[in-house]
């Protein structure tokens, strides 16, 4: 109608609209310019062979190699994610509960190791953890072991530093999470007759779930395509799919394939996050919206 | 006290009979410092079973620490705290069996209604089938029939209020702690909920220690008020008591809206305001700076005859405040000082009221005529 047009305050907010658009376009552009074409141009690139083929998904389903590289990096993932949640639970839980400042100090402890490199990082637990290591012969000295125990150049090496790496990023979401749980539902279980235990597990840990699937989410994710680290302490025997495509890109040339490797490790991630986002019941943990 | 006390077996609707159960509580000289702050100073408080008392105080009085020591949640740094002649001091809280309503309310997100009430029968690990019927029963006495299955997000404040307080009484607790239920309610609602609680309170027979800043609301519902101040008790006494016999200034101002003028001792029964004198039929404290504490509904406007045995005040209408109900006379006395008072507003009061600047004469009666000691004594 014409009334429709001429009405200042719908006008007002398709102007409102606009400057928006403007506002986050920088953005759009670079999310453009680095996620959308490339990955495009990478799908594009993993069925076109001087025309169009299937044949680079043929043989990932097809050789044996490739199979045992994707069970290795989701089961590698798995484990990570597992002890990344067992280890950082508690931390993200004490640093709720001590209050200041030791809290900020928890806190800048988890975050610091941000702030060195990841090489520099592995390159230390290669020096930990080698046969000849500060580990190894702390064990012998206790008497604990007879043998240096192979800590490092396998799967075992790979997962210690990469939960140690990717720690920060499920306590982060996990404390978050839990500050934003009232210390009255707390005092309000305790007046009700629940002991601290119950408490816990009735109260604060369905109320930090929110905060265990997003670190959940995020380490499983980071772990699946964990480059650097599996390459440096895995020994050449634990290879991951990222391993796989840099050697596909880098020994043989086949760009074709290490392309359909990544886009079948993107595929698996989206699913990943669809399933999470409709089997976990999140809107009644937070609070029947 | 003015209702009665004693464990005797009482009828309640629709309940049947049931043991009526209120605990004795007293604070014997608990103290609580946080490092050189001391957040509550030597308080001893005796609470008789089914008493409804009120912690009344401005905030940083200690009221709420107060609480937390009978709550559980903070241990005091001297004194102790009884239950029923039981030494609970420390004592978890959730071994204490008392129920605490939260200013938050503090219902469980992750719950619905039914689920948050059941939750104390859980936590005493009671038969799943007994829960439905008692749900039901605690639900109903606040109103809410029918909500079990309701989420707490789809509530209203008031409506969290009652499931908050349906979720104290299910399990008859003894002794019920109440941190300012009320004040995230609207007026109107909160009012309505004062009545509510007073008569909830009669029919659970429960002892219900309430902290609030709300003197009103502390005169309303309590069978006694104490008045806190800097950690301290000031005093404590039935609501009338307080009102018309207060301790000090600081009671005197924290109760209703009194208007403080300083005055000195002629005799035992009369003080001097600015020269004049006035008779009091409360004996006047022999020592210390005095203050008579004016509350606006006790002074009369006064049109032509004047009542020789009333005490007179003369001066000029500085402003009138329409409220509704009532309408707020302030006065400038010839002396200097400043007085307000409250007349109804009905024709037969507000046609006494004379146009702002004009003369007026009011009078205090010599019985409403409170004279307190300007500091604590």
């Amino acid at each position: 109608m014409a009334a429709g047009v001429s009405d200042p305050s719908l006008r007002h907010r398709r102007r409102e609209q606009g400057l928006m658009f403007l506002l986050a376009s920088p953005a759009l552009v670079v999310v453009l310019a680095l996620v959308v074409v490339p990955v495009g141009w990478l799908m594009g690139q993993s069925v076109f062979d001087h025309g169009f083929t299937l044949e680079n998904y043929r043989r990932i389903f097809v050789e044996p190699i490739y199979w045992r590289s994707f069970s290795l990096t989701f089961r590698f993932a798995f484990e990570v994610t597992v002890l990344a949640l067992l280890l950082g639970y508690p931390v993200a839980y004490v640093a709720t509960a001590v209050g200041r400042p030791w809290d900020i100090l928890i806190m800048s402890l988890v975050i610091l190791p941000f702030w060195t490199s990841v090489l520099v990082r592995a390159y230390a637990w290669l020096v930990l953890l080698q046969r000849t290591g500060v580990v190894n012969h702390l064990l012998a000295d206790l008497g604990l072991i007879d043998e240096p125990l192979a800590l490092v150049h396998n799967e075992l090496g790979t997962v210690i530093a990469t939960v140690h790496i990717l720690l920060p990023f499920m306590v982060l979401p996990l404390y978050s999470a839990m500050q934003k749980i009232p210390r009255d539902l707390l005092q309000a279980s305790a007046s009700l007759g629940c002991g601290p235990w119950p408490t816990f597990v009735r109260v604060f840990l369905p109320l930090s779930l929110p905060g265990v699937l997003a670190g959940l989410t995020l380490v499983f994710v980071l772990a699946l395509g964990f480059y650097i680290t599996p390459e440096l302490l895995g020994g050449g025997r634990t290879i991951m799919v990222s391993m796989v495509v840099s050697r596909n890109v880098e020994l043989y040339d086949q760009w074709g394939a290490a392309s359909a490797v990544g886009v079948i490790l993107l595929a698996c991630v989206l699913a990943i996050f669809v399933v999470v986002g409709r089997a976990l019941p999140l809107d009644r943990v937070l609070g029947h919206r | 006290m003015i209702r009665g006390h004693g464990s005797e077996a009482v009828i309640l609707p629709g309940r049947g009979t049931v043991q009526a159960g209120g605990e004795r509580v007293e604070v014997r000289s608990a103290s609580k410092s946080y490092g050189s702050v001391l957040a509550l100073d030597n308080v001893s408080l005796d609470v008789a079973p089914h008493e409804f008392v009120s912690l009344l105080g401005p905030s940083g009085s200690g009221k709420t620490t107060l609480l937390g020591i009978l709550g559980g949640f903070i241990q005091p740094s001297a004194g102790s705290i009884h239950f029923g002649g039981r030494d609970v001091t420390f004592v978890p809280p959730h071994k204490r069996d008392i129920g605490i309503v939260f200013q938050s309310y503090a219902l469980f997100p992750h719950m619905t209604v039914g689920e948050n009430v059941a939750f104390a029968l859980r936590a005493r690990r009671l038969p799943k089938s007994s829960w439905a019927d008692k749900v039901k029963h605690a639900l109903a006495m606040v109103g809410l029939a029918g909500y079990e299955e309701r989420g707490i997000a789809q509530l209203s404040g008031g409506q969290r209020q009652r499931v908050a307080l349906a979720r104290t009484i299910i399990f008859d607790p003894r002794l019920i702690l109440m941190d300012e239920p009320l004040s995230a309610l609207d007026k109107q609602l909160r009012e309505a909920m004062q009545i509510e609680l007073r008569q909830l309170h009669r029919r659970l027979g429960a002892t219900i220690i309430y902290v609030t800043h709300d003197q009103r609301e502390a005169l309303t519902m309590s069978d006694r008020v104490a008045v806190l101040k800097d950690g301290k008790l000031v005093q404590i006494d039935r609501p009338d008591r307080l009102y018309d016999h207060p301790a000090n200034a600081f009671v005197a101002s924290f109760i209703g809206e009194a208007t403080l003028l300083p005055v000195t001792r002629v005799d035992g029964a009369s003080v001097s305001l600015d020269g004049a004198i006035l008779r009091t039929g409360r004996p006047v404290p022999a020592t210390g700076d005095l203050v008579l504490a004016v509350q606006t509904e006790k002074l009369l406007i006064d049109l032509d005859r004047q009542d020789p045995t009333r005490n007179h005040f003369s001066g000029r209408v500085a402003d009138i405040v329409f409220q509704g109900e009532s309408l707020r006379v302030f006065l400038t006395l010839d002396g200097g000082a400043s007085l307000s008072l409250r007349q109804p507003s009905h024709y037969e009061a507000t046609r006494r009221i004379p146009p702002i600047g004009e003369r007026v004469n009011v009078s205090l009666h010599p019985e409403d005529t409170i004279v307190v000691p300007r500091t604590e004594s």
